[in-house]
């Protein structure tokens, strides 16, 4: 692995070496590395597709499973699925993430299809980061797609976030959930330049008591475009809450689509939305302490995406 | 030392000028000095031409000497002046340690954050983590806002209306903050204040009403007048 494959595994999986436990890392298409546990077996998928089955045991309590995929060939394309079958009772955490390097002139994709098929009272943390970088004028694609299903007692929590150099993204995400299922999505998503990101979450609160929290923090600067797309179904009887809160700056553009719908008397759903430029107070506070108007801006966007 | 000479502030009011200031011109090189005044008379006005939020339409503010008049905000507060907003800002996202770092100008350690939130009252573990946004109680944000003007220990600090919202604490706890601030700085603090507690400490008052500088002098020479109310009815309540 040279120099910078390995800078992009540290920015998405924080990695600075082989990580302890199980792991299974994709470079340009082809694994470059993978490690099976006693309770968390990784294999080639047995259909036709590209990617990773990953078998996580009742028995793992407290492991981690690090599958980073890492592109530096510029006018590269994929389609990859990761199935993640998590069995009753674990305890898991797994990091994701997509780094591309692209130098070249054509665009570089990565399309990553996770679905996970969480058994009862399991527990998963799921951390995904993307990120992109190059000096061509090649475009940095990402789409990926989360498909989360979780039995009764289930919990997943999702951290994904979109911090630097994706040109374009579709991030779409799907969930349904059992009777006393509990979700978490923190979302974080950074663009400038000419990025588009859009987001889809589609959350279905089928299981009587079942719960979802969604937040999505967003910056949109120079003459990037975002669109959040959001549904929460509440079939039964249940709790959801939702927040984007997105700062605009310059020549930017955010459009926020929430939707709820209540199939339900007694689903109980939230959704709370705020875009609005970075407030001029706030701005003068830190101006007072001693920053420039440029610093005091970085210190409330990172605090904000932190 | 603070000089404020001629400062005139008019504020568009619909289509005519409204003038906030007329001709206000003051010195600040005690330790403690008070400016107050009935509501709307322009002293916060004024505590906002110092940080350098407001400009003056006329009028100079020198500061150890230097025409500062032109400064930015940001300049202003590296030569080293402090303001303490009435209405302290909600951040989402930035932390109470975030905010004392970036007072205190470098990174600071969790131990150094917690002595300031403690000198302001606050329990300090149950704070450093928390964001500066709604979940905070207004009091709470006027505790950490002081705190934020204690880590960047500046030689002139204004306050504005540090007492409002302060209840829970006692006005005793606030006056020992601005005598350790001083004991450490050496240097002046500004404050705007109706309170008789906090006149009472000061080694100057001015009294401002509809924009002008009303009076000038000791808390022997201008208390026992304002008490009487009839300089500042406001004082009454």
């Amino acid at each position: 692995m040279d120099e910078l494959e390995k800078m992009l595994l540290v920015q998405i999986a924080d990695l600075h070496k082989v990580p302890d436990g199980a792991y299974n890392i994709r470079k340009n298409g082809e694994a470059d590395g993978r490690r099976s546990t006693p309770h968390i077996r990784i294999e080639q998928r047995k259909d036709k597709k590209s990617g990773i089955d990953i078998f996580i045991s009742s028995e793992t309590q407290g492991e981690s499973v690090h599958i980073p995929v890492v592109i530096t060939e510029t006018d590269y394309r994929e389609t990859v699925y990761n199935d993640f079958y998590v069995e009753d009772g674990a305890d898991v955490l797994i990091i994701a993430g997509c780094g591309i390097h692209n130098c070249g002139q054509a665009t570089s994709e990565h399309s990553g299809v996770h679905t996970f098929h969480v058994g009862k009272n399991a527990k998963v943390k799921y951390v995904e980061k993307h990120y992109a970088s190059g000096d061509g004028n090649g475009e940095n694609v990402m789409n990926p797609t989360t498909d989360i299903r979780l039995a009764e007692g289930a919990r997943l929590e999702m951290e994904t976030t979109q911090i630097k150099g994706v040109d374009s993204t579709v991030r779409t995400t799907r969930a349904q959930l059992a009777a006393g299922a509990e979700l978490v999505i923190r979302e974080k998503i950074y663009t400038h330049g000419k990025q588009f990101a859009k987001t889809d979450f589609s959350v279905a609160l089928d299981g009587e008591g079942a719960g979802a929290d969604v937040v999505s923090r967003s910056v949109a600067a120079q003459s990037s475009r975002q669109e959040f797309y959001l549904r929460i179904d509440g079939n039964g009887k249940c709790h959801g809450h939702s927040e984007c809160d997105a700062i605009i700056m310059d020549d930017a553009n955010v459009v926020a689509i929430p939707a709820l719908a209540a199939n339900s008397v007694d689903a109980e759903l939230i959704h709370e939305a705020a875009i609005g430029k970075i407030a001029g107070e706030q701005l003068l506070k830190l101006m007072t302490l001693g920053l420039t108007e440029q610093e005091a801006e970085e210190q409330i966007i990172k605090g904000f995406l932190s | 030392m603070l000089e404020l000479q001629h400062i005139s502030f008019a504020a568009a009011d619909g289509d005519t000028n409204k003038e906030i200031l007329d001709d206000v011109s003051l010195t600040v090189s005690e330790r403690f000095v008070a400016i107050t005044g009935p509501n709307g008379s322009g002293k916060s006005t004024l505590a906002k031409i110092i940080a350098g939020i407001l400009t003056p339409t006329e009028g100079k503010i020198l500061f150890n000497g230097e025409d500062i008049t032109g400064l930015s905000v940001t300049e202003r507060a590296r030569k080293g002046i402090s303001y303490a907003f009435q209405q302290p800002v909600r951040f989402k996202g930035l932390t109470v340690k975030d905010l004392v770092s970036l007072a205190a100008g470098r990174h600071i350690t969790v131990s150094e954050a917690c002595n300031y939130l403690s000198e302001v009252g606050l329990c300090a573990r149950d704070y450093i983590d928390r964001e500066v946004n709604a979940s905070l109680s207004g009091g709470e944000l006027k505790r950490i806002e002081i705190a934020t003007v204690l880590a960047r220990g500046t030689e002139l600090s204004v306050f504005d209306e540090p007492e409002a919202g302060i209840d829970l604490w006692s006005f005793q706890n606030l006056i020992s903050v601005f005598e350790k601030m001083h004991a450490r700085t050496q240097g002046s603090i500004l404050i705007i204040s109706h309170q008789e507690r906090i006149l009472n400490i000061a080694d100057k008052i001015v009294v401002i009403a509809g924009g002008k500088v009303s009076k000038v002098g000791t808390k022997e020479e201008v208390l026992p007048g304002l008490l009487a109310g009839r300089i500042c009815p406001a004082l009454e309540n």
